[in-house]
């Protein structure tokens, strides 16, 4: 089970991390992308986050492996045996990836103009700007739907098991078959992803209180 | 969310050549073009057959979706009171109980309730002697239960915002006025509340919609498991999935437009 637990916390961090970057990107394009790529990035955003993430996770996990494996036999290599551990990783960080774009582009929006305005008047580069006004500007107003995210990514990595993938819920279910014992065992899975979760909550405050340093308290704002 | 400043009153046709730009005509014809190549290259002769069943899995989404929502909601008001407003040694309790729910993946305590539960009850005779034991032998009760939990959990958090949100002022004003607690309750505070976390009850009712494909896992048969019994049977891998997903795809249309008809009727105008 511990292992299942290690399984889990990898796939959540790395759908995350992927997830933010795909995230970022997404946001960018939905702001200042084209026509075409604004209507496409809303065509993902919608589609992901209308489809139950059961459905989506079997479509791509079948899809993406498929659609791999023949790139590679059309390009004269073997077919090779996707990881599920990689499979799933991908699959929910597109998921999240979706998620992440309307957070982090409703930060981004939360951004006052001018500061954006003053740094390109310094002469700042697009790549400049976003690493140092955008970004770190945006991250107090991006944190609690970026937490919300993570936890989801946490208890998504749950549905894994649905594909056969050896992560916390299904090693329960196996080691719960074995023994009889599915009430104990079923508990203990449960407390784990609490204690996660729990985890999480406490560092989650506390990159939030970092991320807020030097802005102006909103205390009685309505959020 | 997505919905963008309307720039001021457009009347209809200017909107819709707004709407209509050149690269959205684009757009489109290639979104037909790829529904009538999927329509017309991949195999849909299996639809007949399961036609029948999909239309009764269907119609178990739909029950259970609605089901869970309603009595979720029942269950999230008390809730959402007791943290809002209630004493300590109700406030607590509710609080852990919206954590606890909210901190655990939604299959797992469906697994819990299902094999776990469903492995305790016939080890009591007197449950199985009990009236209520050819429904404990099933597994939709422990589906809708489950789901209801989950729902309560989220919305209990989110009343509590709601009823935390409605201005003091107001509640004393009507105490003012003479209304007993009761009547402040039903008229006052449950309705602003309920305007309040209306917005945000349309996103979690689709959240719901998208948990119910995990009754598929304990044997109920929904939209998904027969989507899924048709992959299994035929060696269908991707239609049916797509099927599936453009079916959730509408209802989570019918949803948000459904809440958008509901919210268009709030008198109030909240600030």
């Amino acid at each position: 089970m511990l292992r299942g637990l290690f399984n889990s916390v990898q796939i959540a961090v790395g759908a995350f991390g992927i997830g933010l970057l795909i995230g970022t990107g997404g946001a960018y394009g939905k702001l200042y992308g084209g026509p075409v790529m604004r209507d496409l990035l809303e065509v993902y955003t919608t589609i992901v986050r209308a489809v139950p993430e059961l459905v989506l996770i079997l479509l791509l996990y079948f899809a993406g492996t498929d659609l791999i494996n023949r790139v590679l036999e059309a390009m004269g290599y073997a077919r090779i045996d996707v990881n599920g551990l990689v499979a799933g990783i991908w699959v929910l960080a597109f998921v999240q990836g979706a998620y992440a774009t309307e957070v982090i582009r409703g930060a981004i929006l939360s951004v006052p103009q001018g500061q954006i305005e003053a740094a390109r008047a310094y002469g700042m580069s697009p790549g400049m700007m976003l690493r140092r006004i955008t970004l770190p500007a945006m991250l107090p107003f991006a944190i609690p739907g970026l937490a919300n995210l993570w936890l989801i990514a946490t208890k998504d990595t749950a549905l894994l098991a649905i594909v056969g993938f050896n992560e916390l819920t299904q090693e329960t279910r196996t080691a719960a078959g074995q023994t009889k014992a599915y009430f104990t065992f079923f508990m203990a899975a449960g407390a784990l992803y609490l204690a996660l979760t729990l985890v999480s909550n406490v560092i989650i405050a506390r990159i939030e209180r970092w991320s807020r340093r030097g802005t102006p308290s909103v205390a009685g704002g309505g959020r | 969310m997505s919905v963008q400043p309307a720039p001021g009153i457009v009347d209809a046709t200017a909107r819709a050549s707004l709407w209509l730009q050149p690269h959205r005509i684009i757009l489109i014809a290639v979104a037909l073009a790829l529904f009538a190549a999927a329509a017309f290259f991949m195999r849909w002769d299996w639809i007949p057959q399961y036609y029948d069943l999909a239309l009764q899995g269907l119609w178990r989404t739909i029950w259970i979706l609605v089901v869970t929502v309603i009595l979720g909601f029942m269950l999230a008001v008390p809730l959402g009171l007791a943290q809002a407003a209630g004493p300590r040694w109700l406030a607590w309790p509710a609080q852990a109980f919206c954590t606890v729910i909210r901190g655990t993946p939604l299959l797992l305590q469906l697994w819990l309730l299902y094999y776990g539960l469903g492995s305790l009850f016939p080890q009591f005779p007197w449950i199985r002697q009990s009236e209520l034991w050819p429904y404990l032998r099933q597994a939709w009760p422990y589906a809708v239960l489950s789901l209801t939990i989950s729902y309560a959990a989220y919305e209990g958090e989110v009343m509590r915002g709601a009823f935390a949100g409605v201005p003091r002022g107001q509640l004393e004003a009507a105490r003012a006025y003479g209304m007993s607690r009761w009547k402040v309750f039903r008229r006052i505070w449950m309705p602003q509340a309920f305007f309040r976390a209306l917005p945000t009850l349309a996103g979690e009712t689709v959240l719901q919609l998208k948990a119910t494909p995990l009754v598929a896992t304990i044997t109920v048969v929904d939209i998904y498991a027969v989507a899924s019994r048709v992959r299994q049977d035929t060696f269908i891998v991707y239609e049916p999935l797509l099927l599936l997903a453009l079916i959730y795809l509408i209802i989570t249309g019918i949803i948000v437009f459904a809440f958008k008809k509901i919210e268009a009727r709030i008198p109030v105008r909240v600030a």
